[in-house]
């Protein structure tokens, strides 16, 4: 009973688990306001999923999951199309860069490792930063006050060439700035299955400066793109995307970021952050544990596909 | 019971079709299905294979799913962390392997007929690719068999095939929800005094069928114009979410 049989997986998984893990994600997600795909593709290969079918998957119902955050930003107005645009470029471009590696590394049979190692450093690096941001923030809270903001600071990278101006964000910046951040965004969108909003809005509130009321939108608006992209190429080049699997994921999804939405409510930014990186240190360790311990099978098989 | 009422009227049909081919035809047998359908729902399913023999002899059923190169990788410790080191490609590895037989297959065929039959997990031929080399294929080989056997691909120990009487037989070979589609060989041997008498091998094939199936073709056959649904989809599902629970 209440197994369902998933076609691209080749797997059959309780109905009810696959809607408790969207609802799970859904709920963090509305809470925190991640997109959550961070989560999904670590707790898809926990229950046996294929690595690369658990990535082309999760990175399907990242779409569903950014969309109805990007129409509402849109609506208030809150999304920078060119800065947006001008991410998505890069970030379709490292979409298909990623497919290629991606592609290489499967091939070469190691492909699940290269999904955990990347896992690891990308949650170990963002949750100990944070921790680290929250910890402070709530200490400078208690204590009051609290220091001034740095004023704007020249580097570097106000000397790259190919400069355009962004009227909504109020910048006036290389391309190639963004360009570069998108690229990093769509080769993690294609071997990790995750959105990158954690990385995407970090690195645009300070790499690019860009006003902290405008970020969240034109991040959305670029994810949606950069993972309906990415869906679409692992569609076509590995058949991982499993439909059956990201709806029911997306379907509890929705249920469980309106009650994410309406208990986040309820606490402090702060300490949601805090929440939120010990989460995201908590998956990064099991995924390293896995990498280290000494595995219950030496061996592995993979079969190749000879064609009917 | 209804399944058991038909496998004995089966059963029936067949000792009441044996004498007309008495003298030639000294073994009949057939499979409860020759299709096994993995719809939404499929969980695994046991097949039975029924049949009669004429005078005495020993029974022996085979079952080898269809075959394919595998990949073996060993894993090995590399700067604190396991990775897949080596590895070793097999060639025409059977995906599935069952064996059921009326008495242990030692008793009823020699060395020499259990190599060239296959009978046996350890009778397994499995050639490395052409240009291996690798001084612990053995360890590989078993690998392969240990991982096939896990996963209840592989059935370690020969089932039983029991018979009813003297002359009708029946055994049941499991097949588990992880089973791989394709054109499966099933082969019913009549063995006596070592030696093969006849065989009969009727079909099998495996399947996937239903919404699962039309879905996989799809992905497959139609790979861009699934992509595309899948995103619009997806899209979609957002927008209709976001329209759901707009807030007033």
């Amino acid at each position: 009973m209440f197994q369902i049989y998933l076609p691209i997986a080749e797997m059959s998984v309780n109905i009810f688990l696959l809607f408790g893990m969207g609802g799970v994600i859904g709920f963090l997600s509305g809470l925190f306001g991640v997109g959550g795909g961070f989560l999904i593709t670590p707790l898809l290969i926990f229950i046996g999923v294929p690595p690369p079918v658990a990535v082309g998957s999760s990175v399907n119902q990242v779409v569903a999951a950014s969309v109805s955050g990007a129409i509402a930003h849109w609506r208030r107005g809150n999304i920078d199309f060119k800065m947006g645009t001008v991410l998505l470029v890069g970030g379709v471009a490292g979409s298909l860069a990623g497919i290629l590696l991606f592609d290489i590394l499967e091939a070469l049979g190691q492909i699940d490792l290269v999904i955990q190692l990347s896992y690891v450093v990308m949650l170990g690096g963002v949750g100990a930063l944070m921790l680290v941001e929250s910890g402070r923030a709530i200490l400078v809270r208690r204590r009051g006050g609290g220091g001034r903001k740095k004023k704007h600071v020249h580097t570097w990278i106000h000397g790259l060439p190919l400069k355009m101006r962004f009227r909504t964000s109020r910048l006036y910046i290389s391309a190639l700035l963004p360009l570069g951040i998108g690229f990093a965004v769509g080769i993690l969108a294609a071997l990790m299955g995750v959105g990158g909003g954690f990385f995407l809005v970090p690195a645009m509130i300070y790499l690019l400066g860009m006003p902290v009321s405008i970020v969240i939108g034109t991040s959305l608006y670029q994810i949606t793109v950069v993972a309906a992209a990415t869906t679409f190429l692992h569609a076509i080049s590995g058949q991982t995307v499993d439909i059956v699997l990201a709806g029911l994921l997306t379907l509890g999804a929705v249920v469980g970021a309106q009650l994410g939405t309406r208990f986040g409510a309820g606490l402090k930014g702060e300490e949601l952050r805090g929440l939120l990186a010990m989460l995201v240190l908590i998956v990064c360790g099991a995924l390293f544990w896995e990498l280290v311990a000494t595995p219950t099978e030496i061996f592995n098989l993979s079969s190749l596909t000879v064609s009917p | 019971m209804s399944a058991r009422a038909l496998l004995l009227a089966l059963c029936l049909a067949v000792t009441a079709l044996v004498p007309w081919r008495a003298g030639a035809q000294e073994l009949v047998a057939d499979l409860s299905d020759h299709l096994i359908a993995i719809d939404s729902e499929f969980t695994g399913t046991d097949l039975l294979v029924f049949g009669a023999i004429e005078g005495e002899g020993d029974i022996v059923v085979l079952v080898r799913g269809p075959r394919s190169s595998v990949v073996v990788r060993e894993k090995a410790r590399i700067f604190g962390i396991w990775l897949n080191a080596s590895s070793v490609t097999f060639d025409d590895v059977p995906a599935f392997y069952a064996l059921a037989t009326s008495r242990p297959p030692e008793e009823i065929l020699d060395g020499d007929m259990r190599r060239l039959n296959e009978i046996g997990l350890d009778q397994l031929r499995l050639e490395p690719e052409p240009g291996t080399d690798s001084d612990d294929i053995a360890a590989y080989r078993d690998a392969l068999i240990h991982l096939r056997q896990t996963t209840g691909l592989y059935s370690a120990e020969p089932v039983k095939v029991s018979f009813l009487g003297k002359r009708l037989f029946r055994t049941v070979i499991h097949f588990p929800a992880a089973v791989p589609v394709g054109r499966y060989t099933v082969d019913v041997v009549l063995v006596r005094d070592g030696q093969v008498v006849q065989s009969f091998s009727p079909p099998l094939t495996v399947d996937k069928a239903g919404l699962g199936a039309d879905i996989f073709d799809f992905a497959h056959d139609d790979a861009a114009l699934y992509g595309l649904l899948a995103v619009i989809g997806a899209a979609l599902a957002g927008f209709l979410g976001s329209l759901l629970f707009r807030r007033p």
